[in-house]
C-alpha cells in the first residue's frame, strides 16, 4: 500500500524570506492593514511505493535531508498519508 | 611543459561553460576539455570548472540536483585527493550543496538578478588563485546572479575568518568593505572562500568575463594565472 507524503520546506526564520516580504507588501497595498508578514515555501508531494509506515518515515526523512531541503538554510515538515 | 587540461562541466543549463572555455583556451600550453555532467570520467583533466549558468534550471535550488549528477562524484572525489576545483556563480552554488564548501547561497537582499560590474578586494592573495595579487588588490569582475546571498551559521564565519577562507569581499573601487558596496546582502560582504585544504575556490563573481581589456576588465586572468603557476610548480 503507497504512501503519499506532503512535505514542506521553508526557510529559517533567521534567512531573510525576500520573495515573502514582497509579497507582505502586496497585500498591504491590497489594503489588508491586519496582514502582518508573509512567509514563502515549498510544496512537495512525493508518493512512496511502501508498507509499512516506518520505513516510508524513514525514507522521507532521508530524502528530505539529502535532496529536498538544505539544512544550513531551511527547514521541513510532512505528513505521510495512506493510499487507498 | 606538458599541457594543462582544464575540465570544464557542462550541466543541462550551464550558459558560461564555452565563455569559461574561451577564456581558458587563451592562455598559452591550456587546452579546455568540455565534460558532460552524465560522464563518469574527468579524462585526466589537471583541474576542474564549475560554470555558471542555471544548471537543472535551478530547481527546488540553484546547484541542489547538479550536486548528484554522474560527474559530481567524480569531481568530489578529484576535490578531496587535492586537486583544483573552481566553481563560479552556479558552479559556486554547487560546491555549497555538494558540501565541499561551507555555507549557503540565497536569494539577492533586494530580490532583483543583478547583471553589473563588481569590485572585490583579495582578503588571500596566498592561496593558489590568488598568488598574482597583492594583498588586499581590488579586481573589477563582474557578478550576474539572483541568488548569490552567501549565508552560513556565526560559528562557521568565525571559523573561515580565522583560516583565512574568506578569499573575497565586495568593496567600493577604493577597496572599502562598505555597506553600499555589498550588492546582494551576503554576511560581511563575502564574495567568494576556499576550502580548508586551499584546493577548493567558490566565487560569485565571473572572472573569465573579466579577461581581455575589450570587455572592460581583464582583472580574472590573474585568477587563472595563479592557478596555472600552482599546477606548473606541482610538475
Amino acid at each position: 500500500m503507497p504512501f503519499n507524503a506532503k512535505i514542506k520546506v521553508t526557510l529559517r526564520q533567521s534567512i531573510l524570506d525576500v520573495q515573502g516580504k514582497a509579497v507582505e507588501h502586496a497585500l498591504k497595498n491590497l489594503g489588508y492593514a491586519s496582514v502582518d508578514s508573509a512567509r514563502i515555501g515549498k510544496y512537495i508531494e512525493v508518493s512512496i511505493n511502501e508498507n509499512d509506515r516506518t520505513e516510508a518515515e524513514r525514507i522521507c526523512n532521508e530524502i528530505c535531508q539529502k535532496l529536498l531541503s538544505n539544512p544550513v538554510m531551511e527547514n521541513y515538515a510532512f505528513e505521510l498519508e495512506h493510499v487507498n | 611543459m606538458a599541457p594543462i587540461n582544464a575540465g570544464i562541466v557542462v550541466f543541462p543549463g550551464s550558459n558560461c561553460d564555452h565563455d569559461t572555455e574561451y577564456a581558458l583556451a587563451s592562455f598559452e600550453g591550456v587546452r579546455p576539455v568540455l565534460l558532460w555532467h552524465n560522464e563518469h570520467d574527468l579524462r585526466g583533466v589537471d583541474l576542474v570548472v564549475l560554470p555558471g549558468g542555471f544548471s537543472y534550471g535551478d530547481y527546488l535550488r540553484a546547484g541542489a540536483i547538479a550536486r548528484f549528477s554522474p560527474i559530481m562524484q567524480e569531481v568530489v572525489d578529484f576535490a578531496r585527493k587535492g586537486y583544483p576545483v573552481l566553481g563560479i556563480c552556479n558552479g559556486f552554488q554547487v560546491l555549497l550543496e555538494s558540501g565541499l564548501l561551507e555555507g549557503a547561497l540565497s536569494r539577492n537582499r533586494d530580490k532583483k538578478f543583478i547583471c553589473s560590474p563588481t569590485t572585490i578586494r583579495v582578503e588571500n592573495a596566498t592561496t593558489s588563485f590568488t598568488s598574482r595579487c597583492r594583498p588586499r588588490e581590488v579586481l573589477s569582475i563582474p557578478i550576474a546572479h539572483g541568488e548569490g546571498n552567501y549565508f552560513a551559521p556565526p560559528e562557521v564565519i568565525d571559523r573561515l575568518e580565522e583560516n583565512g577562507q574568506i578569499v573575497f569581499r565586495y568593496c567600493d573601487a577604493r577597496g572599502n568593505v562598505t555597506p553600499e558596496s555589498n550588492p546582494n546582502g551576503s554576511i560581511g560582504n563575502i564574495a567568494g572562500i576556499i576550502n580548508r585544504e586551499g584546493n577548493v575556490l567558490g566565487l560569485m563573481p565571473h572572472p573569465e568575463r573579466a579577461s581581455e581589456t575589450l570587455l572592460g576588465s581583464s582583472d580574472g586572468r590573474k585568477l587563472f594565472e595563479s592557478l596555472f603557476d600552482s599546477l606548473a610548480g606541482r610538475q
